[in-house]
């Protein structure tokens, strides 16, 4: 190891030359370690990569401590467990000494791209790495019973590893992996690494404790990217114009200036204007004396009103772009004795993160370091290098852990954006840049808003003929990957999540003839990716209707479902446990209510069921709901079923609390007293049920189940008080969850 | 100038005394356990006792608690040690983000204090902190396994 310092710039080099993997990795230490002491214990983010490395994946102290590089980014949702899980199998390591290391995304560019995607969402964490990680563990497990070998002067095939001890078996010679870790980081990464049968897992499949620092979340020391202090750092708060595609046109900052602490009244970019000050308090209260003039442009006329009139005129319009069907809906629906027809509403809605948006930037003429809670570090980095004007190798992200994620820090790097933009104007100074709840609010990338036209037709036999299902309203890829919009002649083939003709979101029902088709209606409201995307909306267009024509066929719900699910067994195994588990085919106790739901998405099965009852017509309590998973493998059972529950959090609140409306090209709702989020008193027990359903598979967790308890629960409360409510959120028919 | 009484130790500090208690704990004082989630008092995320009793410390004006008992979620671990509360958290892995969890375990804190062994009635009227993770059930669950140990 050689180490330059440059002591007037605390500037170190640390080549890991020695490495046979012969790669120089630079780090950047500038104002790292004192921004390291603040991150608190537990908190790897900031430390330059451990060594000695054992291939790109593992690390092995001489102590035996074992340090796993994980890139996905840990937002609650376990990913670093997970993974860390499957490198310690294959890895054959002791488990109570992993712990984990997050490589810079400069890092991961430097070293072209070892790592694999940073990108975290769509439930992609375990199901698109588990190959490429554990076989990461595969292979430094066999360059340390390689150097092992090498020691003793006998074949690697004679040498066992196991609980980080290496036996050579027909000796009984031992040593441990901290004892031949050098050695083994010095040979060659073997390029064929053969993976453990799954029937010898002894790791994947287990319910272990979390490694990313539990104790420290509930003692206050996880640092959270809010929480950092640097040397020097000054605290931005901002303001971007509220009416979306609006400028600034002129500020006045007299008064602000003038005020203790503040230090700069900067404009960012053409749409905001931000005060740095010595705290958050003082930069907020400056801000709200900070006379802005917005121009508003042709946006300010917008509203939830004339959106939902476009919308309508959607559902009827001839632009529709057709993405699974099969049959003649037409002549179905033509010769049916019973048509039925149902549509449909679903609002914008904000992730409302608990920690607001956030992110800490130092810019110099020379570079650039961004400390960012992102769920993808290489969007991060590319914000930065794009905000900075500096070439790509001056520039570095540092990931911080978030104070959650649910889509909203991933493709979308506003916030990152606008503190290099800030911090370009303080050269030198850290700028700590923290949104209030009402700019986090007012300025998010929003869960598009859609309607749905469901129609069936039902022949004289009381047979579902035809089923046809219009779409109508926002893109999200046409606002966020516009390429892959233009590269489908302008249709948008994520919209069908979850009622796609195959694949990962593939429908699990079959029809004579079937018709989904979408017409796209964009507005000036910039979408997102909110967990489960767009799941949501259409597990509550079809499964609700699924209820509907269930009753007007006059066959039981789950019976029903059944009837035209043959083809997807791994489904119907789904339903069927929520049934038995809801104990659909046994009478509810009086005034109990029962539904269910189930869909594929993120390439999992899923069903929910529930039990509710109604009382003084409007208030619903959930009692109970079932849920079952079939993911394919899993890797932590116990935290699969804590991710189902909170998935059931997020997902009822949207159905009965949360709405974003525009008035004026803006955002009406401001905080948690206007957008709702579920409380503990209205959290119904939830009953996990995980069902690995063979195949050689692996399917997403975070999401999936958020999207079936809503069609669940709407199918009960029509049980429960005959009305069909169609129109999301629930407040809005004033239906409250208690 | 503002005197307070944080976690038993005094603080004379330079502010504007409508600065809320949750910025000074933050920014003057430095403990960062304490989190901002919406400055309005409806999340909890900034939840501190005040004289024993929890409050959300973002919506009160720091010359409103001078001299009086401030504790927040950095007290709780006393010579290494976790509290109760603290301990039932990571024993059923309660967090996921995390961030909402120090206004949780100090909400907990104070209905523990008055009622060492709550219904679940009183658990749902005093936790009524928000989690977007969506963790009530293994909150829930840490609380009664405070109780009943």
């Amino acid at each position: 190891m050689t180490t330059n310092t440059n002591t007037s710039r605390r500037h170190f080099v640390i080549g890991s030359s020695a490495i046979a993997t012969g790669l120089a990795i630079g780090f950047d230490l500038s104002f790292m370690s004192t921004a390291h002491a603040a991150m608190g214990t537990g908190t790897t983010a900031m430390t330059p990569l451990a060594t000695p490395e054992i291939g790109v994946w593992v690390v092995v102290k001489p102590n035996d401590d074992v340090v796993v590089r994980i890139v996905r980014s840990e937002m609650g949702q376990g990913t670093i467990t997970g993974l860390a899980q499957m490198v310690a199998e294959e890895l054959q390591c002791d488990w109570k000494k992993v712990s984990y290391d997050y490589p810079s995304p400069g890092e991961n560019l430097k070293r072209n791209k070892v790592w694999g995607s940073y990108s975290t969402g769509g439930s992609r964490g375990i199901r698109t790495s588990e190959q490429y990680v554990r076989k990461g563990g595969a292979a430094a497990r066999m360059m340390l019973i390689q150097a092992a070998a090498n020691q003793w002067n006998v074949p690697a095939a004679e040498c066992v590893a196991k609980d980080s001890v290496i036996t050579h078996t027909p000796s009984g010679k031992k040593t441990t992996f901290g004892k031949v870790s050098v050695a083994a980081s010095q040979l060659e990464v073997p390029k064929d690494a053969p993976l453990k049968d799954p029937k010898e897992w002894t790791l994947i499949g287990k319910s272990v404790n979390r490694i990313d620092g539990v104790a420290d979340k509930v003692t206050g020391k996880q640092v959270y990217a809010i929480d950092l202090k640097m040397p020097g750092m000054l605290v931005a708060n901002i303001k971007e114009s509220p009416v979306f595609g609006g400028k600034v046109k002129s500020y006045d900052a007299t008064k602000a200036q003038s005020m203790k602490g503040v230090k700069k009244v900067v404009q960012v970019g053409d749409t905001a204007v931000a005060v740095v000050a010595d705290t958050f308090w003082q930069a907020k209260t400056a801000l709200d004396q900070v006379n802005i003039v917005w121009d508003n442009g042709s946006n300010g006329e917008l509203s939830s009103a004339g959106i939902k009139k476009m919308l309508e005129e959607g559902l009827t319009a001839n632009d529709a772009f057709a993405h699974n069907t099969n049959g003649d809906v037409k002549a179905a629906m033509s010769s049916a004795s019973k048509i039925l027809e149902a549509t449909y509403f679903y609002p914008f809605l904000n992730h409302a993160t608990l920690e607001p948006q956030t992110a800490t930037a130092k810019w110099t003429a020379d570079s650039c370091e961004a400390w960012v809670p992102t769920q993808d570090g290489e969007a991060s980095l590319a914000a930065v290098i794009a905000a900075s004007g500096l070439p790509a190798d001056k520039c570095n992200v540092y990931k911080v852990n978030l104070g959650g994620g649910f889509g909203r820090r991933g493709a979308f790097q506003d916030y990152t954006t606008q503190a290099v933009n800030i911090a370009k104007q303080m050269p030198g100074t850290p700028i700590k840049l923290i949104w209030t709840r009402e700019e986090d609010m007012t300025q998010g990338r929003y869960h598009p808003v859609m309607m749905c036209k469901m129609s069936a037709a039902i022949d004289d036999k009381k047979n579902v003929t035809a089923v046809n299902m219009r779409l109508s309203g926002q893109s999200i890829l046409a606002a966020v990957r516009p390429a892959v919009v233009a590269a489908n002649k302008g249709k948008d083939p994520l919209a069908f999540q979850g009622v796609d003709p195959t694949g990962e979101h593939g429908i699990c029902y079959s029809f004579p003839n079937l018709n989904i088709d979408y017409a796209m209606r964009n507005t000036t409201v910039p979408p997102g990716f909110w967990r489960g995307v767009n799941v949501n909306q259409n597990a509550i267009f079809i499964e609700t209707f699924m209820d509907e024509m269930a009753e007007a066929t006059g066959v039981d719900a789950v019976e029903f479902r059944r009837k035209h699910m043959e083809k997807y067994p791994r489904a119907v195994a789904v339903l069927n446990a929520v049934a038995d588990g809801i104990g659909w085919n046994t009478p509810a106790k009086p005034g109990v209510f029962r539904g269910v739901a189930q869909m594929r998405s993120f390439g999992s099965y899923v069903a929910a069921a529930c039990e509710l009852s109604v009382t003084n017509g409007n208030e619903v309590k959930i009692h109970r709901i079932v849920a079952a998973t079939d993911p394919g493998y899993v890797v932590n059972p116990a935290q699969v079923a804590r991710q189902v529950s909170g998935s059931f959090v997020y997902g009822l609140s949207a159905l009965f609390e949360e709405e974003i409306t525009i008035e004026k090209g803006a955002v009406v709702q401001k905080n948690f007293d206007t957008f709702g989020s579920i409380r503990l008193s209205q959290m119904p027990k939830v009953e996990t049920i995980i069902i690995q359903g063979g195949g050689k598979d692996w399917g997403g967790v975070g999401e999936p189940t958020i999207a079936v308890a809503a069609p669940a629960v709407l199918n009960a409360i029509y049980r429960a008080t005959g009305k069909r409510l169609r129109t999301v959120p629930l407040k809005n028919s004033g239906i409250k969850l208690v | 100038m503002a005197e307070l009484n944080v976690n038993g130790k005094k603080y004379k500090l330079d502010v504007d005394p409508e600065t809320p208690l949750l910025w000074v704990i933050r920014e003057q004082i430095g403990l960062t356990g304490t989190k901002y989630g919406c400055g309005i008092g409806a999340c909890g995320a900034c939840t501190v006792l005040f004289e024993g009793q929890a409050v959300r410390s973002c919506a009160i004006p720091v010359a409103a608690v001078e001299g009086k008992k401030i504790e927040t979620i950095e007290s709780l671990e006393k010579n290494g040690q976790l509290s109760k509360v603290q301990k039932a958290w990571v024993d059923n892995q309660v967090p996921q983000c995390g961030y909402c969890q120090s206004g949780m375990v100090m909400a907990t804190t104070a209905l523990l204090r008055n009622t060492p062994k709550p219904t679940d009635a009183q658990i749902d009227a005093a936790i009524t902190n928000i989690c977007r993770c969506g963790t009530f059930q293994e909150v829930r669950a840490a609380i009664h396994a405070v109780s009943k140990a």
